[in-house]
């Protein structure tokens, strides 16, 4: 499978970056926002208190007067503590104020307020200007009042703001960022749970899957499933063909084998009734090859959907037992058993196959005149079905190579069998939940074969 | 019109300062060479223990203490006189400074504990909170009823012209500061002050540089009530032996408390003495039991507020009658109440 990131991240970090990009907009903007409503603030009061003074312009005995009012100055306090200058020039005259203070670039006309920016006494200043004609005797005089104010209180307001600002949009990212995870995992769920969904699955579950999913998903879930009916139809033509294909080996295998036989008790050359013999052999290998590859696939397909009901393996070992007991006797081989009910949730006829198959084994390998032991116990929650025989045992190498298919062991000799057995137990308890043991019995030779299966 | 500022000592210092008219001068000599010179309004009686304690504190400092008055301090440091330190009851004059640029700033953990209507800019820092108030003599208000608003003062006066002709001081508001400060304060906020001017200016007061004499002269039974004097010198005098020949009388109806501030100027040579002084001052005006110092603390203010008290506020307001214009107005009506002729 090649990676190429997790969606998830990916689309949190998208949305992340988008919203990193938001608040530092938000930021910004009201960064600007605040600047400019603070200078707003100021010079509304600069104009306001400029325009007061105005208002106080007369003229007395040919003479411009004015005075000074408390609050065109005390108002300039409410923004912060800034210096103030204020300058008042009658023509080219100066009445009062602060004469360095520098003038307005373009000069205000009547009755309207003009402001500007400048430097004086070493800090910044904003000045709003107004102009009144004041008629003294017989002249028009311009007469200009000019409020000046420094901007530390602007700066203080909009750098507050701006705190306030970047605080804010911090949190919004951290909650934006929060949420694009949160609004990336629910998008994702039902991907996720499909895919759990998916892999919950036993190996050879092949059903459709039948979910709710959102419409994008919806054509995954189609060719989904539409993969899985193809596998499951061309899984059951194989089982089908195998099956098929091993009735049809039979049968005439069956009808060769009672020829040879005739034929065996017919003759008296003894090069001939040899060459008969291996015939026989030949064709039991093939028919027992075609039987086994028959219940293979039987087992491979009843897995697929397995059917889970209450089974005591005691009733299970006791009828396969009572079915080889004649094979067993055939050999003088006793075959023990000692049973305790020991009830699982699975498909009796497979358990059955597996069991038989293992049974089959213990007789089939174990010399004559010995005793075979079938115990079933309740151990630890699990089921347990031994089979205890006096044979050779399973040999040196991994006793669970012994499961692959068609794979026989070295005593083989001269014994019939196409090394399917175990396979087929072994995959009976897989798909049962359990597994199949083999070992050792704990005192002397031979092999201990256990059926191992959850207890219900 | 009779001046009784007689006292004025006129010195004339070598130097930047030449121009400068000095009322009391004193120098408080340190172990080491560091100096620090220190201009002020408040006289060296009331202030000499904070000096000491200030020496106390850095006894290698010497310490050069010139009083003058706030408009002779404002003019000294407005042309350039050298001073580390300016301490003065005329915050108008002394906010004029800061804001055109002759301050500089300081800040200390002191300076920070100060609330913010006692500093501007870190430029100019409060540290005291003295009342405006009435002294009047015991002796010669005998009989008559004690008036505790303008109002009454104004009734008192009208019907008992024969006590008071002659008797009356209070601030020239053209020569003091602190007189100016406190009467266009008053002006501004109760119209009752030009009803109290007019009818003082036909008894014919006495007009005083400042509240040391006027206190003095209730207390010796030349003036009969001194209206508009610092009430942190009235007390202190009056707990120094008047024997009860003196009553100090603050108004029910309105009442100014100025604030005396301190200011490094710019051109200072030692501004971290004077800024461990500011400290120093910060933190006596900042203590919360009286103790036994001549100025009182900030936070009474609070207390004379409940009384109609005013704290007349650090701010641009207190540049508007500091205009020449409007000083000349205000000067000519003042005149035309009080000197009548
Ligand atoms: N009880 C046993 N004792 C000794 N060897 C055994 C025993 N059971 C299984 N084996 C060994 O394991 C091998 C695999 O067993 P398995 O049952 O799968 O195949 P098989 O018996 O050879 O053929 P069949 O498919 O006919 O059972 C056997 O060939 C044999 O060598
Ligand atoms: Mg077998």
């Amino acid at each position: 499978m090649t990676g190429t990131g997790s969606i998830g991240r990916k689309l949190t970090l998208l949305l992340a970056g988008v919203a990193a990009l938001l608040s530092l907009l938000s930021w910004a903007m009201v960064n600007g926002l605040a600047k400019q409503a603070a200078e707003r603030t100021q010079d509304n009061v600069l104009a306001a208190s400029a325009t007061t003074i105005a208002e106080t312009l007369r003229s007395e005995q040919g003479e411009v007067r004015l005075e000074l009012p408390y609050s065109a100055f005390s108002m300039l306090g409410a923004i912060g503590e800034d210096r103030v200058f204020y300058r008042v020039t009658a023509g080219e005259q100066m009445l009062t104020g602060y004469e360095d203070l520098p003038l307005p670039s373009d000069p205000p006309s009547q009755g309207q307020v003009v402001f500007d920016t400048a430097q004086f006494s070493g800090e910044a200043i904003r000045m709003a200007s107004v102009s009144r004609v004041i008629f003294a005797g017989v002249q028009a005089v311009p007469v200009t009042v000019t409020m000046a104010q420094t901007r530390n209180g602007v700066s203080a307001i909009t750098s507050d703001l701006s705190q306030l600002a970047a605080f804010l949009s911090v949190m919004f990212f951290l909650v934006a960022v929060a949420m694009s995870a949160f609004a990336a995992q629910t998008s994702l769920k039902p991907l996720n749970e499909i895919a759990a969904a998916v892999a919950r699955r036993g190996p050879s579950d092949l059903r459709p899957l039948r979910r709710e999913a959102p419409t994008e998903l919806a054509p995954l879930m189609t060719s989904l499933n539409r993969l899985m009916d193809r596998l499951g139809q061309s899984i059951r033509r194989s089982e089908d063909f195998i099956a098929e294909a091993a009735h049809r080996v039979r049968t005439p295998l069956a009808t060769v084998r009672a020829q040879a036989e005739v034929a065996l008790r017919t003759t008296d050359d003894d090069a001939e009734k040899q060459r008969l013999r291996r015939i026989i052999r030949a064709v039991d290998e093939s028919s027992r090859s075609a039987g086994q590859l028959l219940d293979h696939a039987t087992v491979a397909y009843r897995a697929e959907d397995l059917s889970r009901h209450p089974t005591d393996l005691a009733d299970i070992a006791r009828k396969t037992v009572d079915g080889l007991e004649p094979t067993a006797a055939m050999k003088d081989i006793y075959i023990k058993l000692d049973t305790a009910p020991a009830t699982v949730s699975g498909d009796a006829v497979l358990l059955e196959n597996a069991f038989r198959n293992v049974l089959d084994n213990a007789i089939k390998y174990s010399p004559e005149d010995t005793t075979v032991t079938v115990r079933v116990f309740v151990e630890n929650g699990y089921a347990r079905a031994a089979v205890v025989d006096e044979g050779p045992g399973l040999g040196d190498g991994p006793a669970e190579n012994l499961t692959e298919r068609f794979r026989r062991g070295r005593n083989t000799e001269g014994i019939v069998g196409s090394g399917l057995g175990l396979t087929i137990a072994s995959d009976v308890l897989r798909a049962h939940g359990g597994h199949l043991d083999l070992g050792q019995p704990t005192k002397g030779k031979g092999a201990c074969v256990t059926l191992v299966l959850p207890s219900s | 019109m009779r001046y009784a500022c007689l006292a004025l000592i006129l010195t004339f210092l070598a130097g930047v300062s030449s121009a400068l008219e000095v009322e009391d001068h004193r120098r408080y000599p340190g172990t080491g060479n560091e100096e620090l010179h220190v201009i002020s309004t408040a006289d060296l009686e009331v202030f000499e223990p904070y000096l000491l304690a200030f020496q106390a504190a850095r006894p290698d400092l010497t310490i050069d203490y010139t009083v003058a008055s706030s408009a002779e301090l404002h003019r000294a440091i407005r042309n350039g006189a050298v001073f580390d330190l300016a301490l003065s009851s005329a915050m108008d004059l002394q906010f004029q400074l800061a804001n055109d640029g002759y301050a500089q700033r300081h800040q200390s953990d002191r300076t920070l504990a100060l609330p913010n209507w006692a500093k501007w800019r870190d430029l100019i820092f409060a540290f005291t909170a003295e009342p405006a108030v009435m002294v009047l003599s015991t002796e010669r208000f005998a009989g008559l009823p004690v008036p505790t608003t303008r109002q009454e003062l104004v009734g008192v006066l009208r019907q008992h012209p024969d006590v008071f002709e002659g008797a009356i001081g209070t601030y020239d508001v053209r020569e003091s500061g602190l007189g100016y400060l406190f009467a266009t304060q008053e002006a501004r906020s109760t119209d009752a002050y030009w009803r109290l001017s007019e009818v003082m200016g036909r008894l014919d007061p006495q007009l005083y540089c400042c509240s040391g004499q006027m206190i003095d002269d209730v207390t010796e039974g030349k003036l009969a009530l001194a209206y508009n004097v610092l009430g942190s010198y009235a007390a202190d005098r009056l707990a120094r032996a008047s024997g009860g020949k003196v009553q100090v009388l603050s108004m029910q109806d309105f009442g100014n408390v100025m604030l005396r501030t301190a200011l490094i100027p710019s051109n200072a040579t030692n501004p971290d003495a004077a800024g461990l002084m500011i400290d120093m001052l910060i933190d006596l005006g900042l203590r919360s039991t009286p103790e036994n110092w001549p100025l009182p603390p900030l936070n009474q203010v609070g207390i004379d507020h409940a009384a109609g008290f005013s704290q007349i506020r650090l701010g641009p307001a207190l540049m508007v009658y500091l205009d020449p214009l409007n000083r000349r107005a205000f000067l000519s009506e003042w005149e035309n109440a009080m000197v009548q002729k």
